[in-house]
């Protein structure tokens, strides 16, 4: 499979290994063949018939995707013969589909919409007759299946079948009455079968969460990495009006190939708590009360430089490793002793049977690695007991659920999100952005750092964790003397 | 010969000669007749050159695609590393042949002893008969046959006494025409649905279960043990025609003849003279119209071309048209060339495995346009809209169910369009006046 092949598609030369079909060929020199059946992802069904490209010497047009290339190959993909093979199956795609744009999902990320509005007939020739009809229906907890636009790809057939090693799906039936349908009494739950909406390249499987919800070239997308588990995979944000209306996977080879879980699918809602953190808080004669980044900041620096003892942090492992790591500077600030731990929400671990090393891990946080690196530890029961007596506790982002209250005797240093009745006696409580909100990275289970982008702007006077706790550091007394001292 | 007709004189009876004669379906028979020498000849040769007896036969697939058959069973790996299988096609269902139904009902051990010198000659220890559905006669004749052979040490671990193993399984088709197509047909042994796969791979290096495979038809398996019994020259010898084609084929007659019935003669005869002659010609009063030579799938012959037919694989082609499965349906004059397309279309429409786009929409498409122009409410761009439909819907999909649907249809209207036109015209009372 090593012997690299030459040949030529479109004009363009092309190298590639033996083995490779002509639409991954094609590929490399950045020529996508129009296609819907084929996803690399899948087995090979060469079936929708998209992809036909006219082979020199060969008598029939030759579908792409199914096609391996052989040496000296001279394939045409806009030539008369494949441009005709392309309009008759969008005509013949056509011909059942309701057209229904204008109130369907996908409109606007539609590969029939795409590939008709750029090469299909401007009129169709069935006008007359009657179109297949068949009722929506029900496949799993967030999955629809609109039969009336489903054009049998069988991708979601063969993801069921192949990737998430759980056959659900079948072709039922023949000829124009087919469609797709469910195994009886099985159901689409399975913890990846979100992906099948994804997969279908028109708007035949929907995500429930997702129905009627945005207009898609409405949404903004943002690169973003899942905080659902170690796994760490990419993801996109997509937003509108401020608010994260919809999680995508983003393609990574490397981590997660194309797919996300369910889980980290819908677990989007917490981005958009409206119960935040709006403003920096201080008490003051047992009030808390809101002031500017500047008190604020000067009182939580007055906390952590009072050296009355060591310091003990709860952070939480879906902070930043940049939020982490600052929050460690300050620990260390403190002098000498102080140090903090994490704890980690635990679930059941569900793999995807068919992609190696791809699984909603058992550790239900991003950025377990990162805490560890920055110098956390897991010995939660333990730090949660020094926080008792401990004269200062910083809290990074955690909510303290469970804990008994008062968490310390000592002084409350609370950064996070939203405000826990638990950490309500704070002494300073700082306003912090979520994961959607900020620039950052995490540090998945295999050791990768990956850095995710700001989808959606923070509410209020919140700022990132790490921001806040740079700043706590450079105005720590000590500091501001010695850079005064230095200068 | 032509059961329930008696034999016709200017037949050439090989795998018919013993149709209707209801003691050669036994063991005793069937030994009696003959039977199982060729097997025990074949099993005394090496692989190799029962497979060269078959080339030089010239044998060629009687299923309807002509591909030499030991050519065929020379693609088998010769260094077996895993399982052979060869599966023998039993899933006639082409409509207008019916010739393999009546090996199987008079024959089976004619059909058993093919598939097992076939099955040695590919290192397959495991035959599956795939019958069709429907076929519950000749399926219990197969079945009583098979039990038979069994017993009689024919088949088994020590299949002759020969220490070979040759074990045949019936497996039962469930009523899909597309189960016809190899390799749907292998899906379906898989207990898969039987949607054509994709090739290459051949089956010849993936088939069944992953492992190679051979398929053959029933009458081309029938017909090895008369090769083996009578050698392949003498089998090239049977040929009025081309060397190509080579042997007898059974045509299966039916429509408004005379005599309908499968019919055995040599190949290169001439269509007329099996039409007019063996078949008794057309029905009283009546004139020939067209003839579909090869099963339903292949292009209509008007009643002149189909005169000067010579009913071999390439005089077929010669005349645009293919041998196919040698089911002839023979149409006269009293016939509505548009409802018999319709008709055709129809059955491929619901028999679409659904998989490729073309052939889902395109089949049904046709159909309702036809349904349309019968109906008498055809639009005058409707014949261009079907031949551009056929033409997108062949050379461009998985198998040829699509192709085998636009045949009939862009044959008939190149070949009577004035028929399909009056309907346009006027509407269905006027085309019928």
């Amino acid at each position: 499979m090593s012997d690299l092949v030459k040949l030529t598609i479109e004009g363009h030369e092309v190298e590639a290994p033996a083995g490779t079909s002509i639409l991954e060929a094609a590929k490399l020199v950045g020529i996508l063949i129009p296609h819907y059946c084929y996803h690399p992802a899948l087995p090979v069904a060469g079936s929708c018939r998209m992809c036909l490209v006219e082979v020199e010497k060969s008598p029939k047009p030759q579908p792409a995707c199914a096609t391996p290339i052989t040496p000296g190959m001279v394939v045409r993909v806009a030539s008369d013969v494949a441009r005709a093979a392309r309009r008759a199956v969008l005509e013949f795609l056509l011909i059942n589909h309701p057209l229904d744009c204008p109130i369907c999902d996908q409109a606007g990320e539609c590969e029939l919409q795409d590939y008709t509005h750029e090469e299909g007939r401007a009129a169709g020739r069935y006008a007359d007759y009657p179109k297949r009809y068949n009722p929506v229906e029900d496949f799993g907890p967030d999955v629809l299946y609109v039969p009336n636009r489903c054009i049998l790809c069988t991708r979601c057939v063969r993801f069921m079948e192949n990737v998430a090693q759980e056959p659900t799906l079948n072709v039922s039936e023949r000829g124009d009455r087919a469609r797709i349908g469910v195994f009886p009494g099985a159901a689409l739950d399975h913890p990846w079968a979100g992906n099948v909406v994804d997969l279908c390249p028109v708007g035949s499987l929907l995500s429930k969460d997702f129905l009627n919800k945005a207009r898609v070239w409405d949404l903004d997308k943002t690169a973003s990495v899942c905080g659902g588990c170690t796994q760490g995979c990419n993801i996109t944000l997509e937003t509108r009006d401020n608010a994260v209306v919809r999680v995508k996977p983003r393609p990574n080879m490397a981590v997660n190939r194309w797919f996300i879980c369910d889980e980290g699918r819908l677990g989007y809602a917490w981005l958009n708590r409206a119960d935040r953190i709006e403003a920096p808080l201080v008490r003051e004669g047992g009030r808390l009360v809101p002031v500017e980044w500047e008190v604020a900041l000067a009182r939580a620096a007055e906390l952590v430089g009072a050296g009355d003892g060591p310091a003990v942090g709860l952070v939480s492992p879906g902070a930043s490793c940049e939020a982490l790591e600052a929050a460690a500077r300050v620990l260390a600030a403190r002098g000498e002793g102080s140090a903090g731990a994490f704890r980690v929400r635990q679930g059941p671990e569900r793999p995807l049977a068919g992609v190696p090393d791809l699984a909603l891990r058992a550790e239900r946080a991003p950025n377990v690695a990162g805490a560890l690196a920055a110098g956390f530890g897991r010995d939660w029961d333990a730090a949660v007991a020094r926080a008792r007596a401990a004269g200062l506790v910083l809290v990074l982002d955690e909510s303290l659920a469970g804990l008994a209250e008062p968490v310390t005797d000592g002084a409350l240093l609370y950064i996070g999100t939203v405000l826990p009745e638990t950490a309500r006696g704070a002494v300073v409580i700082l306003p912090c952005t979520n994961v959607a909100e900020e620039e950052g990275s995490f540090v998945n289970l295999r050791g990768l750092r990956q850095r995710y982008a700001q989808a959606r702007t923070p509410p209020g006077m919140a700022r990132p964790a790490a921001w806040i706790l740079d700043a706590i550091l450079a105005a720590l007394p000590a500091r501001a003397a010695r850079a005064g001292g230095r200068a | 010969m032509g059961f329930p007709h008696p034999p016709h004189p200017r037949e050439t009876q090989v795998l018919s000669r013993w149709f209707g004669d209801a003691e050669a379906r036994t063991y005793a028979g069937w030994i009696k007749r003959g039977g199982y020498a060729a097997l025990e000849q074949a099993l005394g040769m090496t692989r190799e050159q029962v497979i060269e007896e078959v080339k030089t036969s010239g044998l060629r697939g009687r299923g309807g695609a002509g591909f030499p058959a030991g050519v065929k069973w020379s693609f088998m790996p010769r260094q077996k590393t895993k399982a052979h299988y060869l599966c023998c096609n039993a899933d006639e269902s082409e409509p207008g042949t019916f010739k393999d139904r009546e090996i199987m009902r008079w024959t089976p051990h004619q059909l058993l002893e093919g598939c097992a010198i076939a099955a040695y000659a590919i290192q397959a220890e495991q035959v599956f008969l795939y019958i069709r559905g429907e076929f519950t006669e000749p399926l219990r004749i197969m079945q009583a046959a098979l039990d038979e052979a069994y017993a009689r040490g024919v088949l088994g671990a020590n299949a002759m006494g020969k220490g070979v193993r040759i074990d045949i399984t019936i497996h039962r088709g469930a009523g899909a025409y597309i189960c016809g197509e190899e390799t749907a047909l292998m899906n379906s042994i898989e207990g898969k649905r039987g949607n054509p796969r994709i090739r290459p791979p051949f089956p010849a290096a993936v088939g069944v279960f992953g492992c190679p495979t051979t398929i053959n038809n029933v009458e081309t398996l029938s017909s090895v043990p008369h090769i083996i019994a009578r050698g392949g020259a003498w089998y090239k010898g049977l040929s009025l025609s081309s060397p190509k084609s080579t042997g007898t084929k059974l045509f299966s007659i039916c429509g408004t003849v005379a005599r309908p019935g499968n019919y055995e003669v040599t190949m290169g005869f001439p269509l007329k003279e099996l039409l007019l002659d063996l078949a008794g010609g057309m029905r009283p009063g009546r004139t020939l119209k067209a003839v579909i030579p090869g099963g339903s799938s292949v292009p209509i012959l008007t009643a002149e071309e189909a005169m000067d037919t010579l009913l071999d694989y390439e005089g077929c082609v010669a005349k645009g048209t293919m041998l196919g499965s040698g089911g002839m349906i023979v149409l006269d004059d009293s016939v509505d060339m548009v409802y018999q397309v319709m008709r055709l279309a129809r059955f491929y429409a619901h028999e679409s495995c659904a998989q490729c786009t073309q052939c889902r929409e395109g089949t049904a498409w046709t159909v309702k346009i036809l349904q349309r122009i019968l109906g008498g409410e055809g639009r005058p761009a409707d014949l261009d809209v079907l031949l551009d439909l056929s033409e997108q819907m062949t050379g461009r999909t998985i198998c040829v169910l699509s192709d085998s649907c636009a045949a009939p249809v862009v044959s008939a209207i190149r070949k009577f369009r004035p028929e399909f036109e009056r309907y346009l015209g006027h509407g269905k009372a006027a085309a019928r006046a």
